[in-house]
């Protein structure tokens, strides 16, 4: 810049925080203009991990684009693949089971604790206090050692079906879930404990990163970024799917809308999780965990396909042409995810692949409004801002 | 531990002896230099995607990697390995490169899970199919993701990988 004579230019200094930074929770990168110490503009950049999904799942069936959903926010696969066959569920006009739908609402739940856990460990390990990153991921490992024994895998579970789920539950994972709702709310006591009257927890999140109502609603935000404003709006309860109208809860909700509302907001959550699940346990009912139109939309068993001509032939055509029977026509449909409103919004042009798959994944909304939270603030909480939207990048980036 | 109680030298790990009381350490120069190396491996974590849950996980408090003298570093200019873990896209490509570029060496990589490995499920238009498309890659994890006892083995691989090096009088590697 060539210098003037006798003129002092003042200017922000642009600092480039990420992609590879620890505390941006993957990929994330925000190019702040300081002024000091004050973030005088803030914009994020995503798109370091976009991998394509969105166009997988156009040259994929039905069926193999499953596996696809796990890894989009992949804290909580569960809540996604429950999502995506929902949605084709409804596409094809089909109902899973009531034991499957206590199933899969049992399983999202642990997801959403799951998740819930991750956030409250990174976002207390980037704000300082990292004795409940250690404790947080005590009982996550808990969780995931729970999630292999119903589904064989730790994180990317691709459990649910369309039209059910893949397995039934045993009676050895029903009692250690049981047990583990006994013993999570006093866990989450202990992680109360360690920060909810830490003075430097409570200086770095109370009033730091305040969204009023009426701007949450705004910005389209959901899950509990909302609800920590004071907004009570939750899928679960007002447009319920699988068995939530079955089970009773509370949906938590913030007055300040600042961080620490929201911290307060996710940690009821996980409360109200263990609830739901010790209810889905009692009540679940006995039965077949696959909706009859099953053949139509999973692979028969492998013994059958070697010996039986009928299922061979059906395994031959939803491998190459995916379920044939899909009606031409468009849905939207979304659940509750952890980090807010999963929508999978589907076009179907009659055969066994969408035409077009698209996502209204919460974290890329709830990306957009980190300049909203960031600017006139501190560069210190810019961090805390960054742990309280709870992202996930996969998800944001697709 | 081996003590020799004639010669009063204790040998410490194969081929490194240690005279108690005198400070002196006997050994080669290729042994005593990887045995540093090995105990201290400090990781720049490089989570792009969900390996890198699996990754934190092995760092927390269930799976310890402490106890391998393994702590993650933020910052590239302090670590000896690069774990990526997780998808590789080609917009995150040159950063990669860069970050690997900053770290002073000797320095290692550990491609953690499928798609660092390969590429995995994703073969579209924005994924590139493999970091040793541009880095070179010492331990190959795959999985997806790969689970933090398999994560635990590819550290100890490398180990072992470090621990039969030779100490080479040239700049490059």
């Amino acid at each position: 810049m060539p210098e003037q004579k006798g003129k002092l230019r003042k200017k922000e200094l642009t600092i480039n925080m990420g992609p590879q930074h620890p505390a941006t929770h993957g990929v994330l990168r925000l190019e702040l203009d300081i002024d000091g110490e004050t973030v005088v503009k803030c914009t994020p950049h995503v798109g370091y991990l976009h991998r394509g999904t969105e166009k997988l799942g156009e040259n994929r069936t039905y069926l193999a684009a499953l596996p696809l959903t796990d890894r989009l926010d992949y804290i909580s696969s569960m809540a996604n693949n429950v999502g995506y066959c929902l949605a084709v569920e409804r596409l094809f006009g089909i109902e899973a089971p009531e034991r499957a739908k206590f199933i899969r609402t049992m399983a999202s739940e642990m997801a959403r604790i799951s998740s819930h856990l991750l956030w409250l460990g990174t976002h207390a390990l980037d704000i300082g206090a990292m004795t409940v990153f250690l404790y947080a991921f005590k009982e996550r490992e808990w969780i995931l050692d729970l999630f292999e024994m119903l589904t064989g895998a730790r994180l990317t579970v691709t459990y649910p079906r369309i039209g059910g789920v893949r397995n039934d539950v045993s009676e050895e994972f029903l009692s250690s879930l049981y047990k583990f709702t006994d013993e999570f709310p006093k866990n989450i006591e202990e992680y109360e404990t360690l920060i909810d009257q830490n003075r430097i927890w409570l200086q770095r999140t109370k009033n730091i990163g305040i969204i009023t109502a009426e701007e949450a609603v705004n910005w389209g935000l959901t899950g509990p970024m909302l609800r920590g404003s004071g907004v009570d709006y939750d899928l679960r309860k007002y447009c319920p799917y699988d068995a939530y109208d079955k089970v009773d809860f509370d949906v938590p909700l913030g007055k300040n809308g600042d961080t620490y509302d929201r911290y307060r907001c996710r940690m009821e959550e996980m409360r109200q999780s263990a609830r739901i699940i010790r209810q889905c346990i009692e009540k679940l009912p006995e039965g077949p965990v696959m909706t009859p139109d099953a053949p139509k939309f999973t692979l028969p068993p492998k013994e059958r396909i070697l010996k039986d001509m009928e299922a061979m032939i059906q395994h031959f055509v939803l491998v190459i042409k995916g379920p044939v029977t899909a009606p031409d026509g468009e849905i939207y449909s979304a659940i509750e995810a952890p980090k807010g409103e999963l929508g999978f919004y589907f076009i179907s042009n009659g055969t066994g692949k969408p035409y077009r798959m698209r996502l209204r994944s919460p974290s890329f909304i709830h990306a957009s409004v980190l300049p909203l939270l960031c600017e006139g603030a501190l560069v210190a909480d810019v961090i805390a801002n960054i742990g309280t939207i709870d992202i996930v990048l996969g998800e944001c980036d697709r | 531990m081996n003590r020799q109680s004639e010669d009063c030298v204790i040998e410490i790990e194969e081929g490194i002896k240690v005279i108690p009381g005198a400070g002196a350490v006997i050994a080669g120069i290729d042994k005593i230099a990887n045995w540093g190396r090995i105990s201290s491996m400090w990781p720049a974590v490089f989570g792009t995607a969900c390996c890198a849950i699996e990754m934190m996980t092995a760092g927390s408090s269930h799976y310890d990697l402490d106890r391998f003298g393994i702590i993650f570093r933020a910052s590239p200019r302090q670590a000896d390995v690069m774990i990526i873990s997780g998808t590789v896209t080609k917009k995150m490509a040159p950063v990669m490169r860069r970050v690997y570029d900053q770290m002073a060496e000797p320095r290692y990589v550990i491609a953690m899970g499928s798609c660092a490995c390969t590429g995995n499920v994703y073969n579209t238009y924005s994924t590139a199919q493999g970091c040793d498309n541009f880095l070179p890659v010492d331990v190959y994890i795959p999985g997806c993701p790969p689970r933090p006892e398999a994560f635990i083995d590819g550290l100890i691989k490398l180990q072992e990988k470090i621990k039969n090096e030779h100490l080479r009088w040239s700049r490059w590697r």
